[in-house]
């Protein structure tokens, strides 16, 4: 299977980690991955914030890019929702369906298109993990299903992180926003902050040895947050705890 | 113009009520959780729901006059009000025809969103809003903050002082029982006495030509049954087709609202009690305006539970919205209606859905609030955010210019003093650090390997 790896563009300047991480869980399943060059954003601040034409002109930009491949594969569940769910609803929705309905979160790959049983991680995390799922991921790509829905639980990127040998995953109290939102975090920075902080409480009251998430940005508002305080607890991609390339001794406080 | 941002750092600046009110509404939505889990045709009955208001909406003319041929069959007086003015001199009218000046109000959004107590005070009339939480601001001379339980930003102990202060009870009594009988006391003595009453309308029965309303304390009853005159007061939205839908709303209602699985009281009235009068005024205010472009808006039943889910409402107050909805769906009606006074309200979201998720009848709010953003901000106020957004555009739109913009940062991060970069970020950093440019960008070690 071709696949491409879109890397969003925070992640490619302040995660690359993270973006390692991705490419070689892929091609440790069996995947060619390929990297466009020239990519960079998938227009998500532009669609958020209703600057339509400036978003339209990314998605081109995207589309251009993308359109070759089987699957798109990016270590972002909201740059995913955007793609999926925004690019649906410009004008020549035509041109955007392959690009809408092939382009996956890296958890929901693994667990829908390579699946749960030929998942292999060989590097042991033996640590208590805080598994912040974002809202994108749950509310946006059905990644797991929200509090809110009545209807049965279930958790793809929890099922791939439990295939990592002797991890815990643990869901925090709350499945609730941890106050990023993009713009919202400089627009609203009281609120952000609260949400922010009570989140990671709520983590830490489960006595986690991390956090973990799909989305760099939620986390990278909450690490943002705790350093500022001196909260001692660490962050990372689920991408980095499924390629074994965080050294589990040093996550412990 | 309402700054959403500054009140809700205000109402923040309290911790002690914002954990408190944080927490008080999230135990409504837990207890929400498990009275919707209780049905295992939960899911089906929102979107049952969706599709009987998607169909009376498209079909709203029909079903009004319809609604208004069976009621005045049955004796119900029908009037008309294009806006708020016109459905407060209707009530006004009505009022000085029997003679009345005291007056007692239960459940109702409509008269609040009209301004009529204020209106028919001016005018010498008496007004006691007769449900708990509504007497309450009434007596504190405070707006409500959730449609409801709308005196929910206050603690007990406050509502003691207001009591102590208007009904003389002891001070610093603020057990809620004692409270609530020492409330109860006082508005018998006003119901008795009323000589007409005015109430809300959660449902419009076209076919039956009658109305329902959806109470807990029974004060709609009460003062309908004294009082020789019943006003009640209803926007378009609230028609139905008939009995038969009922059913699927009452189930919703409570169990969205309170978690119950339905409410105390749900009072048909089909016609006026022998002797008596019963008005219904059927207003607009603005509403087929959004039949247009935003008919999923008037889908509301008013059950309040994307109050109770938003992260955001939680922690900021409904004061902070600055209008009579607050919450997700206050901010959606307001922020379109309008974009230059309400644009922050569009922006006081994180866009995180889960308005969405717990909406009855499934009305798409964050989309709606995304939508307003443009309007929003095309607005003076806004201009600096635009400006920016666009700029950001401009970089993002060209590979080159995003890695001179990445190189730049870097650049920043090994020179500038810590302290620069702070000014720098902003409201940002006013809570958080920055991260720090990794030595080498993904791109650029990709550039690398394949040489
Ligand atoms: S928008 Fe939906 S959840 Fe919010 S008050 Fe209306 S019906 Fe209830």
């Amino acid at each position: 299977m071709r696949v491409a790896l879109f890397v969003p563009c925070y992640v490619d300047q302040f995660y690359p980690e993270a973006a390692m991480a991705t490419l070689e869980v892929l091609q440790a399943h069996g995947c060619t991955v390929e990297y466009p060059r020239g990519q960079t954003c998938c227009g998500q601040p532009f669609f958020n914030n209703g600057l339509l034409d400036e978003a339209y002109e990314l998605a081109e930009r995207f589309v251009a890019l993308f359109e070759g491949y089987d699957a798109i594969v990016a270590p972002s569940s909201s740059c995913v929702a955007t793609v999926r769910h925004r690019y649906g609803t410009l004008s020549d929705a035509e041109r955007f369906a392959h690009i809408c309905s092939h382009t996956y979160e890296l958890c929901e790959f693994l667990h829908d298109v390579i699946g749960p049983e030929r998942l292999r991680f060989e590097r042991p995390f033996p640590l208590r993990v805080g598994l912040h799922n974002s809202c994108h991921a749950i509310r946006e790509l059905h990644e797991a299903r929200s509090s809110e829905e009545m209807t049965d639980p279930f958790d793809k990127i929890a099922a791939v992180l439990a295939k990592v040998p002797d991890i815990e995953v643990v869901p925090p109290g709350r499945d609730e926003c941890c106050g990023f939102g993009g713009s919202f975090s400089v627009m609203e920075p009281e609120v952000s902050a609260a949400m922010g902080l009570d989140r990671i409480a709520d983590h830490r009251s489960n006595g986690v040895d991390l956090i973990a998430g799909a989305d760099r940005s939620c986390l990278m508002h909450m690490e943002g947050l705790a350093r500022k305080r001196g909260i001692p607890i660490g962050f990372a991609h689920v991408a980095e705890i499924l390629a074994g390339r965080i050294d589990p001794k040093e996550c412990k406080k | 113009m309402i700054d959403h941002a500054g009140a809700a750092a205000e109402f923040l600046g309290d911790r002690t009520r914002a954990k408190r009110h944080d927490e008080a509404l999230w135990f409504v939505r837990q207890k929400r959780d498990a009275a919707a889990g209780s049905l295992p045709e939960w899911e089906a009955l929102r979107s049952h729901a969706q599709r009987i208001k998607e169909h009376t909406l498209a079909h709203l003319g029909y079903y009004l006059e319809r609604f208004e041929t069976n009621a005045r069959a049955n004796g119900i007086e029908v009037y008309w009000a294009r806006d708020a003015a016109e459905c407060n001199a209707i009530v006004e009218r009505l009022l000085a025809e029997e003679g009345a000046r005291s007056i007692v109000k239960s459940k109702s959004m409509l008269t609040e969103e009209c301004g009529l107590n204020p209106y028919l005070e001016a005018r010498g009339y008496e007004v006691t809003d007769t449900d708990l939480g509504e007497r309450i601001i009434q007596l504190a001379g405070d707006r409500p903050s959730h449609i409801v339980l709308p005196a929910i930003h206050l603690s007990k102990e406050e509502v003691g002082t207001v009591f102590h202060e208007t009904m003389g009870t002891p001070e610093g009594l603020s057990d809620p029982e004692a409270l609530t009988r020492a409330a109860r006391r006082d508005l018998r003595g006003r119901f008795l006495c009323a000589d007409a009453a005015i109430t809300g309308v959660n449902f419009a029965l076209a076919e039956e030509g009658g109305i329902v309303v959806c109470t807990n304390e029974g004060n709609a009853d009460l003062g309908c049954a004294i009082a020789p005159l019943h006003i009640a007061c209803m926007g378009i939205e609230k028609v139905i087709p008939s009995a038969r839908e009922l059913g699927v709303f009452t189930r919703l209602l409570a169990r969205s609202a309170t978690g119950q699985a339905i409410t105390a009281y749900t009072s048909h009235f089909h016609a006026p009690r022998p002797g008596g009068r019963l008005a219904v005024v059927i207003v607009d205010n603005g509403r087929s305006e959004r039949l247009r472009n935003e008919s999923e808006l008037l889908r509301c039943i008013r059950c309040g539970a994307c109050m109770n889910t938003c992260p955001v409402y939680r922690r900021s107050g409904g004061h902070s919205y600055g209008s009579v909805t607050p919450g997700p769906v206050g901010s959606a009606l307001r922020a379109s209606a309008d974009p230059a006074d309400a644009g922050s309200l569009a922006f006081a979201c994180t866009l995180c859905g889960s308005c969405d998720a717990v909406c009855p009848v499934r009305i798409p709010l964050h989309e709606r609030l995304r939508i307003a953003r443009e309007a929003a901000l095309a607005a003076p106020t806004y201009a600096p955010k635009r400006r920016i957004l666009k700029l950001a555009a401009w970089v993002v739109r060209d590979p080159r210019r995003l890695e001179w913009t990445a190189w730049l940062w870097r650049l920043a991060d090994r020179i500038l003093p810590g302290w620069i970069l702070e000014r720098l970020g902003g409201p940002w950093s006013r809570e958080r650090t920055f991260p720090r440019p990794a030595p080498r960008r993904f791109s650029e070690m990709m550039e690398e390997r394949n040489g």
